[in-house]
């Protein structure tokens, strides 16, 4: 039992150090494929082709000056972040990160709690991360804010309804809710990725991720030629970077999501081991979420929900009574 | 990027009309435009554009201050005052036409005569705070003493700075190595000049 709760201890921080390295990397990868798509070089001065701007970010978020507004709600405005980054870690307890691997003799499952509610304990938290720019939206007493947490609200409300429509299908087929269980009923292969059985469900999985994450083409939330910043407004220093750690790590719980249960998960890929398989498979998901940004245009909010509500979510209803009658027959 | 490149400005050839349909009115044409877009892949045409280009690696970045553009000869920027190339005397006879055309009255210079009797500029000081740079002093010097130089960068502490006479006049030095470039700035005479010129009734 002691070494259960040690082996939990430590594999919650080495997902947390990880995971926020990797948060402030993804920042720099960012930047510099945006801007080579754009014809830019990036930052560059800080360090080798601008390596150490991560350092100098961060070195810059921590010394800020920490601003709270004077007619802010105070208590909300300074715990606003928090649940924000919170809830995108807290997210990553049930994904199985690597395959098994022996290291000193003893098994390590790379999966802080293998409960056999994963997606949907996944989803769950995910899905009240809205309550970190909801919250922040409104406390911090700014009308940019204010609209921010409105679009909050509009837009990860009801994107939320297409993720668990679009997900039903591919866990109908599987008949489980555990993470893992859904990778081992792809074990057979490339041909048995459930995106060849599913394909809507991917697409509609996908462009919710793109909305619930908070990413360009439905980036509402602090859609910064409309409302200036939108939620994080009022924010500086490190409480504004706690909001895009969140995001970041929203964005990496995304792409493990979408391999797991679309693309084989973390299953050897022809002579690809497992582990280096799915690390792939995410990069390249977080890649596809930097060249969307560089490539479309934002929508706007009526827009956004003319295509959740009148698009997506009737196609993702067709799609699981479609399954449905497929899985009766 | 090369000078022709940066002084060709006519750009207007290069716009290409594009065809905008009217929106729908009817219900079923609105369906009709929309599976219409789903299926056409315009989006992923944006896709593969932004991929192209960052393959090509076609990287179009200035890095300024390290590196700058060309500006175009006649460009008019911070003044210089120019030496007779033989000699090395200065050029400006102190005639006080480019203090009298300037319209922002920026232009202030101090002369007297010399042992030989023969003006001398002892000040000549511009007010870059108030020059316009609209270039009348350099189309009206006789000598061309006064042209407009290529130093575009004229933020300062200081008003005072660039601006003193032995800040514009060439170093002497400068010119000993040749490096007076002839009237490259504004206010200098073209170059096929001699051709453009006709000789007065006067001279048959």
């Amino acid at each position: 039992m002691t070494g259960f709760i040690i082996a939990t201890v430590i594999k919650v921080l080495l997902v947390l150090g990880i995971i926020s390295a990797l948060a402030g990397f993804g920042t720099y990868l960012e930047r510099k494929v945006l801007a080579f798509m754009q014809r830019r070089l990036g930052p560059m001065h800080v360090g080798p082709y601008g390596l150490l701007q991560i350092a100098a970010d961060g070195i810059k978020l921590f010394t800020k000056e920490d601003i709270v507004p004077q007619n802010a709600v105070k208590p909300i405005f300074k715990i606003a972040p928090v649940v924000g980054a919170a809830t995108a870690f807290i997210a990553l307890a049930a994904v199985p990160l690597l395959p098994e691997f022996e290291m000193f003799g003893v098994t390590v499952r790379p999966i802080i709690a293998d409960i056999n509610v994963g997606v949907l304990f996944v989803l769950g938290v995910m899905a009240s991360g809205l309550y970190g720019p909801l919250l922040a939206g409104m406390a911090s007493s700014n009308k940019w804010g204010l609209l921010g947490a409105a679009r909050t609200a509009i837009q990860l409300l009801s994107y939320e309804v297409v993720t668990g429509l679009a997900i039903l299908a591919p866990l109908m087929l599987v008949g489980s809710l555990s993470l893992i269980d859904i990778n081992n009923y792809q074990a057979g292969g490339f041909t048995d990725w459930i995106v060849w059985k599913q394909p809507v469900a991917f697409v509609l999985f996908l462009i919710a991720g793109f909305a619930e994450t908070n990413r360009t083409p439905f980036d509402l939330l602090e859609h910064e030629a409309e409302i200036v910043s939108g939620y994080a407004t009022e924010y500086s220093g490190m409480r504004w970077g706690m909001f895009f750690i969140g995001e970041y790590a929203n964005m990496i719980t995304l792409g493990f999501l979408a391999s797991l249960i679309f693309l084989g998960g973390f299953n050897d890929w022809g002579f690809i081991p497992g582990g280096l398989a799915i690390i792939l498979k995410v990069s390249f998901i977080f890649f596809f979420f930097l060249w969307t940004r560089a490539a479309w245009p934002h929508v706007r909010p009526d827009q956004l929900m003319w295509l959740c509500w009148k698009v997506l979510m009737p196609i993702a209803v067709i799609n699981v009574v479609v399954t449905g009658f497929v899985l009766m027959m | 990027m090369s000078l022709d490149q940066f002084k060709d400005r006519n750009v207007s050839q290069r716009y290409t009309f594009i065809p905008v349909d009217k929106p729908p009115v009817k219900p079923m044409d609105k369906f009709k435009q929309v599976v219409r877009r789903t299926f056409r892949g315009e989006l992923f045409v944006g896709l593969w554009v932004v991929f192209r280009e960052m393959v090509r690696f076609n990287i179009h970045t200035v890095k300024y201050p390290m590196e700058k553009l060309p500006i175009s000869p006649r460009y008019r920027a911070v003044h210089k005052l120019y030496r007779l190339l033989e000699s090395g005397n200065e050029r400006c006879i102190g005639c006080g036409l480019c203090e009298k055309i300037c319209i922002a009255n920026c232009i202030r210079m101090d002369t007297r005569y010399d042992e030989n009797q023969r003006k001398e500029v002892t000040e000549y000081t511009i007010n870059l705070g108030r020059c316009i740079f609209c270039g009348y002093c350099a189309e009206v010097c006789p000598e061309l003493a006064i042209v407009h130089g290529q130093q575009y960068e004229n933020a300062s502490e200081q008003r005072a700075h660039f601006v003193l006479k032995e800040d514009m006049l060439t170093p002497l030095d400068f010119l000993k190595e040749g490096k007076q470039q002839e009237f490259p700035g504004f206010g200098a005479v073209s170059p096929n000049a001699d051709e453009r010129i006709k000789k007065t009734p006067l001279a048959y």
